[in-house]
């Protein structure tokens, strides 16, 4: 411990600098406007970022400590920091008491992390680990699914959870919907949401003008937005990956621009509303019918009840979640599903076998547009209401994220990732702008620690030489 | 006549800014071939710091107006050289060699962050900076229109290529600039040779936020109101700048910037405002098919 204490600290002390360096302006200076036509002016908050400051020193203390083997000192370190941080002692503001107790917990679990992940590794090498790990890997999306099914028969089902539900779903088969582009052909799309964009405007257009309804739209819709991937993919997919995405992110902005803008089609910023909902065999999900309509509730026979409608609504995206997850499977297994995985591992190969890159990409993306067309146009009969709002680039981001912390290619990650992506930060909406924050932190955090995701094989489809068959490895 | 001159002038204006964070892009993605979505929020950073930079002088009492300029301009340089280089330190180095989308993620992951940090810490409402510069003069007058030049846009086409010259200098004549291009060609090769490649990168990227930061103070100066918003389209036309002049390229990146001025410009001076960022958008999707190696860069071989 000795002769590398100072060093630590050494280290520890440029940390703090630098985060002193950072935070000194943006943090420490908060302007604020004076009133009175004076202009802005300041509103301290030296004394928060002094704290930061102090904590940030200490974390990083601690964290050089683990790394070097002190795994007592960090862990002491990381539950003082916890009590500081739980304790009824008065920092200047809440979110202090928020990081240094955030910070000690990372800090304990990176100090224990070595034991924890011998143990789990230990454990799973034992006969009765591995055949827990092979049962668990082949029945938890099952279990997953059974649990997706009679979730709105639970008692936990209120209004809440079904919403939640709903819009969990929808993340995950736009994530799904991606997963084709980004996990399986490779291609880095950043305007994914635009697609969706389309599928929505699609059916809130043809629903609202011209009284369509929600079942003849879908599939429209979705060929609709399949028909703009192949017109934006045709010109931009010869393009290297990152070109690939600057390009995809231009077209997404020039499509959200469109809608704001183009008042006789879309009416602008103020949006489309009273769109129809989804009907259950021409019958509507309300209390009372509209003239010439039936409500559900007649037609059953039941009572009236609101949840109906969010019921119907979680199976028809449950529904829709899981034919974007079917078809990815079986397209897997044909030559062009092969073509994708083959051309994401390498291209100048593949057209050296006589693929046709620009083709095999296209179809990809366009598959995976009209998956986004699809979850378009139950998003406008979910919300009844939509604007260019609910189509900007962040939207892009998020559902990249949850195809990236899934583990590109992998459909169960993807389901978990939008679980906590998108359904813890929604317990914590109150958080607000924090949400986003660590939202962003996160992303950076996994692509460092575990690039490639929760689940991280991105085993290939097939093998020339399965595994154990003697074929080289 | 004279509006067409007017619209020039103001095109060349912003055109400079534009160049000033091209710069940023290209040099990075010469460097280690990655995209730095994050740039445009160094940017928004360094009009940040300039707008804290300018109250903090007039709270002082300094009231002349080329002595705050250059305080604040160090100020905001340096200080967001800190971003520069933290951001990389932390969020781009650890995924060298990691696939090749993981730093482009992990940017916009950066991105991201550093959008709601400074909302959280400065507040989401845009805030004005004040006048710092005022007053012009008229070029000449025709058909009953004044043409204009104002003694910022002469400020801010001054500060753009003293910087711009300085910065090819630095490229092109000191051993800092050579060991970058040496890197640019191939880093190993560069490192055996006993450049420090790590130093270089993280260099690079502290030039590159420092011309960023001073975009935001010109940004800051000749818009006279920022928000924490204003990285992502301004980043996004700035790096359209870099590949429309071939990225790499660093007379490309000054001339990209110059030609996304004159397009948005004339397109909302002639054309429509609101389908003025549609017009960069999609000279930038334009360019990327027809011309993927930009006005001036060098067609690129991929590898096996």
């Amino acid at each position: 411990m000795g002769p590398r204490l100072p060093l630590m600290l050494k280290d520890a002390g440029l940390t703090a600098f630098v985060a002193a360096a950072l935070g000194i302006f943006i943090v420490g200076f908060r302007t604020v406007d004076m009133g009175g036509g004076k202009g802005l002016g300041f509103d301290y908050h030296l004394v928060d970022l002094l704290v930061a400051v102090v904590v940030i020193f200490i974390g990083r203390l601690g964290l050089s400590m683990a790394a070097n083997g002190l795994r007592w000192p960090a862990i002491v370190l990381g539950v003082a920091m916890i009590v500081a941080g739980a304790s009824p002692m008065k920092l200047p503001s809440g979110f202090l008491h928020w990081f240094v107790a955030l910070g000690g917990m990372l800090l304990v679990i990176r100090a224990i992390w070595p034991w924890a992940s011998d143990a789990m590794g230990a454990a799973a090498r034992t006969p009765s680990g591995l055949a827990l790990g092979r049962a668990g890997s082949k029945w938890f999306g099952w279990l997953l699914l059974a649990f997706a099914v009679l979730l709105p028969f639970s008692p936990v089902a209120d209004q809440k959870t079904m919403d939640l539900g709903v819009l969990i779903l929808t993340y995950v088969m736009l994530g799904w919907g991606l997963n084709i582009v980004v996990g399986l052909a490779g291609l880095l799309d950043l305007g994914y949401v635009a697609f969706y964009a389309v599928g929505a405007y699609a059916y809130a257009l043809l629903s609202t003008q011209y009284g369509l309804g929600f079942w003849t739209v879908l599939p429209l819709a979705g060929m609709m937005a399949a028909l703009f991937g192949i017109m934006l993919g045709f010109p931009v997919l010869r393009l290297r990956g990152d070109y690939l995405a600057i390009v995809t992110l231009g077209f997404g902005e020039i499509i959200r621009l469109v809608l704001l803008n183009w008042f006789d089609l879309t009416n602008g910023p103020a949006g489309i509303g009273s769109i129809p909902g989804p009907t259950l065999f021409g019958a509507v999900f309300a209390e009372t019918p509209p003239p010439g309509k039936q409500t559900v509730s007649e037609m059953l026979g039941i009572a009236f009840n609101g949840n109906h409608r969010l019921i119907f609504l979680y199976y028809i995206i449950l529904g829709l979640a899981l034919i974007t997850n079917l078809f990815t499977q079986r397209m897997r297994r044909l030559p062009v599903g092969r073509a994708w995985e083959a051309l994401r591992e390498d291209e100048t190969a593949c057209q050296a076998l006589g693929i046709n890159p620009t083709n095999t990409k296209l179809t990809a993306f366009a598959i995976g547009a009209m998956f986004a067309g699809f979850a378009g146009s139950f998003f406008a009969a979910k919300q009844r209401f939509i604007s260019p709002e609910s189509f900007v680039f962040i939207e892009s981001a998020i559902i990249l994220a949850i195809v990236v912390l899934g583990g590109m290619g992998s459909q169960i990650g993807v389901v978990l990732a939008a679980v906590l992506l998108i359904g813890l930060p929604e317990w914590f909406r109150d958080l607000g702008s924090y949400r986003m924050l660590a939202f962003g932190l996160a992303m950076v955090l996994i692509m460092v620690f575990k690039p490639r995701g929760l689940i991280s094989h991105r085993e290939p489809s097939i093998r020339l030489h399965p595994a154990g068959s003697g074929g080289g490895g | 006549m004279a509006y067409f001159t007017q619209q020039l002038i103001n095109a060349i204006t912003l055109g400079a800014i534009y160049g000033l964070i091209a710069i940023g892009y290209t040099m990075v993605y010469g460097i280690i071939g990655m995209i730095n979505f994050a740039h445009g929020e160094v940017f928004m950073i360094g009009a940040f710091i300039s707008l804290i930079g300018f109250i903090i002088c007039g709270s002082l009492g300094i009231s002349s107006a080329p002595i705050a300029i250059v305080l604040v301009l160090l100020l905001a340089m340096s200080f967001s050289a800190v971003y520069g280089w933290a951001i990389e330190r932390t969020a781009y180095r650890p995924l060298r060699g990691s696939f090749r989308l993981a730093p482009l993620i992990s940017a916009i992951g950066v991105s991201i962050a550093l959008q709601n940090y400074v909302q959280l810490a400065q507040g989401a409402r845009p805030k004005p900076g004040g006048q710092i510069v005022s007053g012009g003069f008229n070029l000449f007058t025709a058909d009953g229109f004044d043409v204009r030049v104002t003694w910022l846009q002469i400020i801010i086409v001054l500060v753009t290529i003293v910087l711009m010259a300085g910065f090819t200098w630095v490229i092109a004549r000191t051993s800092l600039g050579r060991q970058q291009r040496a890197c640019e060609q191939d880093m190993k090769m560069a490192a055996l040779l006993g450049v420090n490649v790590d130093r270089t990168i993280s260099l690079t990227f502290v030039l590159g936020a420092a011309l960023a930061a001073v975009a935001g103070m010109l940004f800051l100066m000749y818009y006279g109101v920022i928000d924490f918003f204003i990285g992502f389209l301004a980043g996004i036309k700035a790096f359209t700048a870099a590949v429309l002049g071939g990225i790499g390229s660093l007379p490309g990146a000054m001339l990209g910037g110059l030609l996304i001025g004159l397009i948005e410009v004339f397109w909302a001076g002639y054309f429509s405002s609101e389908y003025k960022d549609v017009a960069a958008f999609a000279i930038l999707v334009l360019v990327l098919i027809f011309r993927p190696s930009g006005l001036l860069g060098k067609p690129e071989i991929e590898k096996v």
